[in-house]
């Protein structure tokens, strides 16, 4: 086989597997953070069994991130050489102030958030958990600078054939950044929301109805109803912003092939590349054009403007309508949910509907990605790089071999994780209100 | 040696520094993480077993974090090398990465995952370190030799990796020393013991391997008057090879006054090997084949990250030295707040 197809798989496999628990970390500190401070400031037990519940988690997708993101630190120069020999004037500086500035931060501070809780004041160890929460934050910030830059590269000039910084600023705030990082820490704020919900209602299916369980899954719903929204502006914004920089991407996203005037938005079609048009398209009319371009008879340019420089369209477009249907789904679920609790309580169907979104986040942010990552091809560096360039000498054989090992590692380990994640919510938390004579606060209050 | 460096040499100079530094750091610090793993399973006593995973558990992340620093400087502040070493090197860094990853998961999962597992993953944390410090030492013996292809080479280089692990099971069980107690703290000194003279040899076999290897080496010392200003590296070395020796025949002491000195002559051979090895191998980052000079970036790009890095790095050691302080003594239990 191809090394540069095996290399290409094998960086997909690990980003893929990375970019899971970073997700659920970015958000999940903060999370801590709010139950810290509630239990801080109400005294509340229940707030307190809910971090203690949570912050396992936390730890558990911690060391899954970190050795993962090791991982990801020597791809670069195992297997995509030269893309550093051509960016490492830009690249270098981003990755090196993401690991002095928020690697050891958090790494170090997890120590006390985890473990210091009777070691040190109550305070210091509230100051951990804001110190972990934010570094975990600054961590991808940095790192989608770099990956924004990537996609719209600004700041630099090309000397003897190698890319030069000339302006750090332009560099940092390159014109898909701001973009790219609001709509990925929402991602990672929705996903943990959708995982505080899903794991608590599974939990409360099971007969836990402690306070503290109560305690997540209103958070994880009310959060969930608050991003949702915001996500979906945001992922509007970023792209008109792609609409900009990168047209043949926003073309494969809506699978138009020909540059027209009020085109359809295509909810379902089978992109075939061969004969350049869709088969069985169902459109709503004029509505992509209305959505891009906020005109209905507006231009929206199509792929063969761009024949042999726009991506392969079909994983694109599977890709972006996964997500956003997904994030239509959480609109819908996370409004109702937070609707009922409001009302008086959540009911059983209710309760199955959060706990088979659990993972939905992760599914929408890798789908994401691979609309992002996907479709920038043929360019690893937009109008730099082209992702053949940057290969290794390293022969085919090996990296199959290197990536057989990962593959089979990581579906372990996900596996592992994911009983894991089941099994710690097996255990009893609190005090069961129910079995003290209280009442089940999640459950509607009987009919009178 | 000054007269013949070229221009704006030091930027270059300061990041190899740095990049060894952090190397060094990591060599420690992980190497005695992935010492006590190697040991783990020496006992089969769940207790003991818990009470040594507890005297790494608050540190390991951090100090896993020197390796992607280290790999981080190589390959800002000198791609073309990067490139080249971490191609050369691929299979050893495949095979530490695993191992580097089933030993930091065990972490949680041997703590998380079910009872019955327990068994499972404590072998992962054990075949994990192992494997990772035998990798290391794979590509320190491969690096040494310059690359070169072959059996020979190959041979030497695994010989190597037995010896890294030998220097990092000392590493974890003076560790164990000082921060173990009774039952815990006596093994350990029994492993230290083990493991002190597999690491000798090894130094020893190494120390004659790279001069042979590289006749600019072998100039490099044993040229005179180079060789009496470079006597006390060995000198030294023997020394505290004596002190270690000295110390594990007179421990545990009632007064646990002493516990410390073992693991401190330990980090003393290492830093006193790591000197030697960055003296024969200056100016060279990929050995006898590309020096930091040729293999680095443009300046101005070394420049912005010298200075956030000048100015954070005191700030990592305050708050690496206050965690220290924290956990500081003995290994009690760890558990979440
Ligand atoms: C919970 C996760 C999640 C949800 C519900 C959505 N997205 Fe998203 N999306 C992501 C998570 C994500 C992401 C993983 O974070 C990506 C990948 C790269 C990036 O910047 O964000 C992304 C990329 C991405 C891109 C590609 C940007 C580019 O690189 O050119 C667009 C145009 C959108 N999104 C638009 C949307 C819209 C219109 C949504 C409305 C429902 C939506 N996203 C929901
Ligand atoms: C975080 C979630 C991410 C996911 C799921 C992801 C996914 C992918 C996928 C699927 C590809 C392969 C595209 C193809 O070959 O057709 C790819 C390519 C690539 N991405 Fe990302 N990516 C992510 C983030 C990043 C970030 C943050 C960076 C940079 C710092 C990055 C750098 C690259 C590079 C260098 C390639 C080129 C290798 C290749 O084309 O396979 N990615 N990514
Ligand atoms: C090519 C891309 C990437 C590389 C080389 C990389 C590298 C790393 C490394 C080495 C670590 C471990 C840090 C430690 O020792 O504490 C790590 C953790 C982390 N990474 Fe990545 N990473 C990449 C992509 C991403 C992306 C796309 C995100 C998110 C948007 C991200 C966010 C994080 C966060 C938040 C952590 C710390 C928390 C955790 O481990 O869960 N990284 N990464």
């Amino acid at each position: 086989m191809d090394p540069i197809l095996l290399a290409r798989i094998q960086f997909a496999a690990n980003i893929s597997f990375h970019i899971l628990f970073p997700t659920v970390t970015i958000a999940l500190g903060w999370v801590l953070l709010f139950f810290k401070l509630r239990f801080n400031r109400t005294g509340d037990a229940a707030w307190m069994a809910a971090y203690r519940f949570w912050v396992k988690v936390f730890a558990l997708s911690f060391a899954l991130g970190v050795v993962s993101g090791v991982t990801m630190s020597f791809q670069f120069g195992t297997n995509w050489p030269g893309f550093m020999e051509m960016v490492g004037n830009v690249a270098g500086p981003l990755l090196a102030y993401e690991v002095v500035t928020a690697f050891f931060l958090e790494a170090t501070f997890l120590a006390i958030m985890l473990f210091g809780f009777g070691r040190v004041s109550n305070r210091v160890h509230t100051a951990a958990t804001a110190l972990v929460a934010g570094g975990t934050s600054l961590s991808a910030f940095w790192i989608l600078v770099l990956n924004s830059w990537m996609h719209t590269p600004a700041g630099h000039e090309i000397r003897d054939g190698v890319v030069h910084a000339v302006d750090w600023w332009a560099i940092i705030f390159n014109p898909s950044m701001p973009y790219r990082v609001a709509h990925m820490l929402l991602a990672s704020g929705l996903t943990i929301a959708f995982l505080l919900a899903g794991l608590s209602a599974w939990r409360w299916l099971r007969g836990d109805a402690s306070a503290g369980v109560q305690k997540a899954l209103r958070t994880g719903v009310v959060l969930a109803a608050a991003l949702i929204p915001l996500q979906i502006l945001a992922g509007d914004l970023h792209g008109l912003n792609t609409l900009q920089h990168q047209p043949q991407k926003v073309a494969a996203m809506e699978g138009v092939w020909e540059t027209e005037r009020g085109a359809a938005l295509r909810l379902f079609a089978i992109p075939d590349e061969a004969a350049r048009t869709n088969r069985y398209e169902v459109a709503i009319p004029n509505l992509a054009s209305l959505i891009l371009t906020h005109e209905w008879q507006g231009e929206v340019r199509g792929l063969n403007e761009f024949a042999g420089q726009h991506p392969p369209v079909a994983p694109v477009f599977y890709a972006f309508r996964i997500m956003v249907g997904i994030g239509v789904l959480m609109l819908l679920v996370s409004w109702v949910a937070a609707f009922r609790l409001w009302r008086g309580g959540i009911t059983r169907p209710l309760a199955w509907a959060l706990f088979g979104m659990t993972f939905s986040g992760w599914v929408a942010t890798l789908a994401g990605w691979y609309v992002t990552e996907i479709g920038r091809q043929p360019w690893l560096v937009t109008g730099i790089l082209r992702t053949g360039e940057a290969a290794g000498p390293v022969p085919a054989a090996t990296i199959g071999l290197s990536l057989a090992l990962y593959l089979t590692l990581y579906a372990a380990l996900l596996a592992a994780y994911i009983a894991t994640l089941f099994h710690l919510a097996k255990r009893p938390g609190a005090p069961e209100p129910e079995a003290l004579g209280g009442r089940d606060p999640l459950a509607p209050l009987p009919a009178e | 040696m000054a007269e013949t460096l070229p221009p704006g040499a030091w930027l270059p100079i300061a990041f190899a520094a740095l990049m060894g530094i952090s190397m060094l750091l990591y060599a420690v610090l992980d190497g005695f993480d992935l010492g006590v793993g190697i040991l783990l399973r020496r006992t089969e006593e769940e207790a003991m077993r818990d009470r040594m995973v507890a005297s790494i558990g608050p540190f390991w992340d951090a100090n896993e974090t020197w390796l992607v620093l280290g790999v981080g400087l190589l390959l800002v502040a000198f791609p073309k090398a990067h490139g080249m070493i971490l191609t050369e090197l691929y299979l050893p860094v495949v095979l530490m990465l695993a191992g580097l990853i089933l030993r930091g998961v065990a972490f949680e999962f041997r703590a998380k995952a079910p009872a019955a597992q327990k068994p499972r993953w404590d072998l992962a944390f054990q075949g994990g370190s192992l494997v990772a410090a035998f990798a290391q030492g794979w590509m320190l013996g491969a690096y040494i030799l310059g690359f070169a292809p072959g059996w020979g080479p190959l041979l030497f280089s695994l010989l190597c990796g037995g010896f890294v692990t030998a220097g990092y099971t000392l590493l974890g069980a003076t560790w164990l020393i000082w921060r173990g107690e009774d039952a815990l703290q006596r093994r350990a000194v029994a492993w230290a013991r083990h493991a002190l003279w597999v690491t000798v040899a090894g130094v020893v076999v190494v120390s004659i391997a790279t001069p042979l290897a590289s006749a600019r080496i072998f100039d490099r010392w044993f040229g005179l008057p180079q060789l009496l200003g470079l006597a006390p590296i060995p000198v030294a070395t023997a020394g505290l090879v004596l002190v270690l020796h000295l110390a594990l025949r007179h421990l545990p002491r009632a007064d646990h006054r002493l516990d410390w000195v073992p693991f401190a002559a330990t980090i003393g051979i290492f830093v006193l090997c790591f000197q030697g090895l960055a003296y024969s191998f200056w100016p060279y980052v990929v050995p006898e084949r590309l020096t930091i000079f040729a293999a680095a970036s443009a300046p101005e790009s070394l420049a912005i990250i010298l200075v956030g890095a000048l100015a954070v790095l005191p700030m990592i050691l305050g708050y690496t030295v206050f965690v220290w302080r924290v956990f500081g003594g003995k290994a009690k239990a760890l558990s979440y707040g």
